[in-house]
């Protein structure tokens, strides 16, 4: 049915940021074929006036008041970060795609 | 013989009794740990020596201090953060991640005066049905060490089963803790979608992740739960709604209990030995004097797609923070910022969850969304819509928690859809945003059966009362697996 | 050939309130890098946004400010897309439901020469809340990320296509940047970053219907910058037509340095950004009191602000406008005016020597020493002739680098005004015995020689005469010889 091409499955990857050879294109395209001729299940059921549910509970309006609280210490909030210069995280350069 | 034998009744008696200490229950969960975790492989990180501290500072405490939980050891899944004490989610882009807080269940942990003895293996992410999608390890059944214990909250169920550990928190999202409890012959809770905070719990799917409590019988399962579950300022999708006080409903009585039994759940997939055991089941309840009927809930059929689709659209994006960038595992020798995510992410996330991102991130594309994402999220108001309407005329639906009891090792593996499959009796109930438990119904070949008691919205209340009315008539949660003794 | 520009605009706009959007972390500029954040807003595993009320009650405001309607069902989203700045890798934002929509505010356009004046509506198409990210700095093969800035509210404001030149864009900005400033909500500083602005850009042959190939200009740092950028572009889009060429949708920075636009990347297709409603948030759902109530919090805004003070207080026209565009000035103006100074005086001060004053020192008002109750103090004694203007100049300089009480400066400076006719008779007796010549020349018929003896007359009186009383008791004396 829904044919996802390796072309597709690389581009999903890109947007997934998912490095991905030939070869894993190749069986995720598979993979997804099956799984979302599977999904397709779904389609011959007329959904036409049906709400869609985001959540399933119908709360509304959850809000916290406007209080600031201090900050983390710079020590601790760097404490899992691998890479830093001056109080600032380090990330390698960033070249437009 | 182990103390985690007792109940945490009878354990308390003991301490209360000075027969024995909290340090001492401390040291039987590491030494149980010790001489069991080699075969049953629960545990991913231990947390011995604040554990111990701990202890002995409760010690201290004067007994009409004290709740019912107080003292306590417990095993808290590997996706709910421990501020201090490693948290992977069984992933390797999570290797060596220090926490810097505590998620909400673990403060209330504490407030109860529970001891986490460490943090317990689980499928990465919780995706998966069998545990054996950990990066780190692959934990086994306790009953029978060649078949896998479910999952994704495989290690927390197996840890209680083997009595490494009396209590334990899992996490359910599709039936994480249901499908585990019940190849594990052990008590598994999903509460209400809203009744326990996720502040802290590592999401999967937003919309359908809920922690909850596993432990070796119903009293103890509801004494858990009470202590977990509240309204939390940090998690806007908690509901304000009273937390009742379960155990004191724990009478044994349920006459004139209504109960629904959906046709969908007995039908084609599910076991022959799964199926007399419900049955069997019924007969019990009915029995103590409740009412079963037949019912349907005609769109279950459609609840595992939209169920992946949903899962998958959620987790593509909750997961996408695992960048190598503010903590965690990151690759080495890349040259720029776009290899640093996919070099990082390719070889930091396993198989099933990459496949699941790359479904999700299919799913919520421009050209794809309407067909899978919107279309999944109607479906989700239809099924939500069947549960809706049985419960207008019952109190609770019973059916099997899995349609067959734990597979072998490696048996599903490559097939991701029989593998998803399984969890088809459980999935719904997380769509639908009810609560279910899982609890011990029979065995087959020595491996436990769950019988599965959904209810309605913030009513954990009458699925205990039924659990444990069931439980007192029975004595499948009696039974321990031969490992229990050490081999 | 002739073509017709067409821009829209989107204007960020930070929010002034004391937390974060999704986070209780401080919403402070300036802080050390990396200082004001919470697990949150590092998206730490398993944390979870819950929504700050003042945000949504400040993008309300802001949205009906601009007479925009209000979405009372109305829910966040995630926009999905990596960067190291945006932590989550999703930005919470508004999609489908954002809290104003269809909305529009009117500008007005000075006549230059030959062309005539007009005022023009500008539609707005939706007003949404969402999330600032960090600060990127970009170092020699390295970025640097500081994350202070993530979490800090944001309203997005998109314009209609309705703009047709870089002058329109202009006026546009400057009105929306009043109007938000009056409402209170932000600080609206485009040199802090409390305010950015992209422009997109399309060119077409007059009559033609459809839109023209965009393309979006970014980095553009002030007001006249977006103008020159827009200036340059639609420059550039009509000769790459005009040479046979084909307009590219693609993003341009605007380079300060050069004037002219830098092209950053071509766009291709349209971006996804995967947009699902926020599972962790819940809807909200505005009930009409909430709404009511904050329309109440709204003060007077600049329109009606400035019809007041042509109605109620004869104001001109162009002084009116001139006085309302920034709040401050104007807010000082009405204190001025409460005080009991004269409503033209106060205004032609506040236009002239104060806001020059301001520009040559680079601050705002409130920087100043002076106060709407000393400045009004230094206009009534001009308007009861105690000081003249030139003499209140001398008072002003005190006032605004010292403050203090201008009557009292006044005094303790010997600055009163001479307005006694038998002080200045003698005055302008010595004048005219020491200058003979002078008198000659005027009875010549020429007139500057007033002037001299004037200054001279001054010059005696160290400037404390009334200069209007010096001229008359002159005139007399002068035509008695």
């Amino acid at each position: 049915m829904a044919k996802i091409s390796k072309e597709e499955v690389k581009h999903v990857a890109h947007l997934a940021r998912l490095a991905i050879t030939d070869e894993e294109a190749e069986k995720f395209a598979n993979q997804l074929e099956k799984i979302t001729d599977f999904a397709q299940t779904l389609s011959e059921l007329d959904t036409t006036n049906v709400k869609p549910t985001s959540h399933v509970l119908p709360i509304v309006n959850v809000m916290r008041e406007d209080v600031a609280q201090k900050g983390l210490d710079r020590d601790v909030m760097m404490l899992n970060v691998k890479e830093q210069v001056d109080g600032q995280v380090k990330v390698p350069p960033i070249l437009e795609d | 013989m182990t103390l985690f034998e007792r109940s945490s009744k009878e354990l308390q008696e003991g301490l209360h009794n000075g027969e024995i200490k909290i340090a001492d229950l401390t040291n039987e969960a590491f030494a149980r740990i010790e001489k069991l975790d080699d075969d049953v492989q629960a545990f991913l990180a231990l947390n011995k020596e604040k554990a111990m501290e701990q202890s002995l500072e409760l010690d201290k405490v004067p007994f009409e201090q004290r709740g019912p939980l107080f003292g306590l050891p417990i095993g808290v899944k590997d996706n709910i953060v421990t501020e201090g004490l490693e948290t992977t989610c069984a992933s390797k882009i999570l290797e060596g991640f220090m926490p810097i807080y505590d998620a909400t269940v673990v403060k209330k942990l504490r407030e109860a005066g529970m001891v986490t003895v460490g943090k317990l293996n689980m499928d990465e992410f919780a995706m998966g049905s069998s545990n054996e999608n950990s990066a780190y390890k692959t934990t086994k059944n306790p009953w029978n060490l060649e078949h896998v214990p479910g999952g994704s909250s495989g290690a927390s169920a197996a840890s209680v089963a083997a009595g490494e550990v009396p209590f334990s928190l899992g996490s359910d999202t599709g039936g994480s803790i249901r499908q585990p409890a019940a190849y594990c012959g052990v008590v598994g809770m999903k509460p209400t979608y809203g009744r326990v905070s996720r502040y802290g719990l590592v999401a999967f799917a937003s919309s359908l992740d809920q922690i909850g409590p596993i432990t070796r019988n119903v009293y103890d399962n509801a004494l858990l739960l009470e202590a977990i579950a509240g309204v939390d300022p940090n998690d806007s999708t908690s509901a304000n709604v009273p937390v009742p006080n379960y155990v004191s409903k724990l009478d044994g009585d349920i006459k004139g209990l209504r109960i629904a039994v959906p046709k969908e759940y007995l039908g084609e997939g599910v076991n022959e030995e799964v199926r007399n055991s419900v049955l069997a089941a019924l007969d019990v309840l009915k029995g103590l004097g409740a009412t079963v009927e037949e019912v349907s809930l005609p769109h279950s059929k459609y609840a595992l797609a939209a169920y992946y689709i949903l899962s998958s659209s959620e987790a593509s994006s909750n997961l996408s923070r695992f960048d190598g960038i503010r903590y965690g595992f990151r690759a080495e020798g890349v040259k720029n910022l776009m290899e640093l995510y996919k070099e990082t992410r390719s070889q930091g996330f396993g198989d099933e969850v990459k496949r699941r991102i790359m479904l999700g991130t299919y799913s919520l594309s421009a050209g794809t969304y309407d067909a899978y994402y919107r279309k999944a999220q109607q479906v989700r108001t239809l099924i939500k819509e069947d549960y809706d309407k049985v419960f207008e005329n019952y109190d609770v639906i019973v059916g099997p928690t899995a349609p067959t009891p734990a597979f072998k090792v490696g048996q599903n593996i490559n097939d991701p859809l029989t593998m998803y499959a399984n969890d088809i009796l459980t999935i719904p109930i997380n769509l639908a945003g009810v609560p279910a438990i899982s609890i011990p119904c029979g065995f087959e070949n020595g491996l436990p059966l769950g019988l599965q008691i959904i209810g309605k919205h913030f009513d954990e209340e009458t699925i205990y009362r039924t659990a444990f009315a069931y439980e007192q008539a029975t004595e499948f949660h009696q039974q321990t697996p031969q490992i229990w003794e050490g081999k | 050939m002739n073509f017709e520009t067409v821009i829209g605009l989107e204007v960020h706009v930070e929010l002034k309130t004391e937390s974060k959007i999704f986070s209780p972390a401080p919403n402070h500029f300036g802080a050390e890098p990396n200082t004001n954040t919470t697990v949150i807003d590092l998206g730490y595993p398993g944390v979870l946004p819950v929504l700050n009320k003042n945000v949504v009650d400040y993008a309300m405001r802001a949205a009906l400010a601009l007479n925009m309607k209000i979405n009372q069902e109305t829910k966040f989203d995630r926009k999905n897309y990596f960067y190291p700045d945006n932590p989550k890798a999703y930005q919470i934002s508004q999609f489908d439901k954002p809290i104003g929509y269809d909305g529009w505010i009117e500008i007005e356009i000075e006549g230059t020469d030959g062309q005539p004046g007009y005022t023009k509506k500008i539609g707005i198409t939706r007003l949404h809340m969402e999330e600032d990210a960090g600060k990127l700095t970009h170092g020699d093969g390295y970025s640097l990320v500081d994350f202070n800035r993530q979490g800090t509210p944001l309203v997005e404001i998109v314009s209609e296509p309705d703009i047709r030149t870089p002058a329109e864009a202009y006026a546009y900005l400057e009105k929306l940047k009043s109007i938000i400033q009056y409402t209170g909500v932000s600080d609206v500083r485009m040199e802090e970053g409390s305010l950015r602005c992209d422009a997109n850009i399309s060119i077409r042959p007059y009559g033609q219907e459809e839109f023209g190939t965009k393309t979006e200009l970014k980095n553009l740092n002030s007001f006249n910058f977006v103008r020159k950028g827009l200036e340059y572009e639609e420059k550039r889009q009509a000769e790459v037509l005009m040479s046979g060429g084909e307009i590219k949708q693609e993003t341009r920075r605007f380079d300060e340095k050069t004037g002219k636009t830098i092209l950053m990347r071509v766009k291709e297709g349209t971006d996804d950004y995967r947009y699902f409603p926020e599972p962790d948030l819940v809807d909200l759902k505005i009930d009409d009191e909430w709404l009511e109530r904050v329309r109440q919090s709204i003060p007077e805004l600049p329109d009606a602000r400035k019809k007041r003070y042509v109605e109620e207080l004869g104001l001109n026209d162009y002084d009116a406008s001139v006085l309302v565009v920034n709040k401050e000035i104007s807010d000082f103006f009405d204190e001025m005016v409460v005080s009991g100074a004269d409503a033209k005086l106060s205004a032609n001060w506040l236009m002239g020597d104060v806001s020059a004053y301001l520009n040559s020192e680079q601050i705002e008002i409130s920087q100043t020493a002076l106060t709407p109750e000393n400045l009004a103090s230094m206009v009534k004694l001009i308007a009861d002739g105690t000081i003249s203007s030139k003499i209140a100049k001398k008072v002003f300089t005190e006032l605004v680098k010292n403050g203090g009480d201008a009557a009292k400066i006044v005094k303790e400076k010997g600055l009163v005004q001479i307005s006694d006719p038998a002080v200045l008779l003698n005055l302008v007796t010595e004048v005219l015995d020491a200058n003979p010549q002078s008198i000659e020349d005027f009875k010549n018929g020429k007139d500057r020689a007033i002037g001299f003896l004037v200054g001279q007359i001054m010059k005696a009186s160290k400037g404390q005469a009334n200069p209007p009383m010096v001229n008359k008791i002159l005139l007399e004396e002068i035509n008695k010889r």
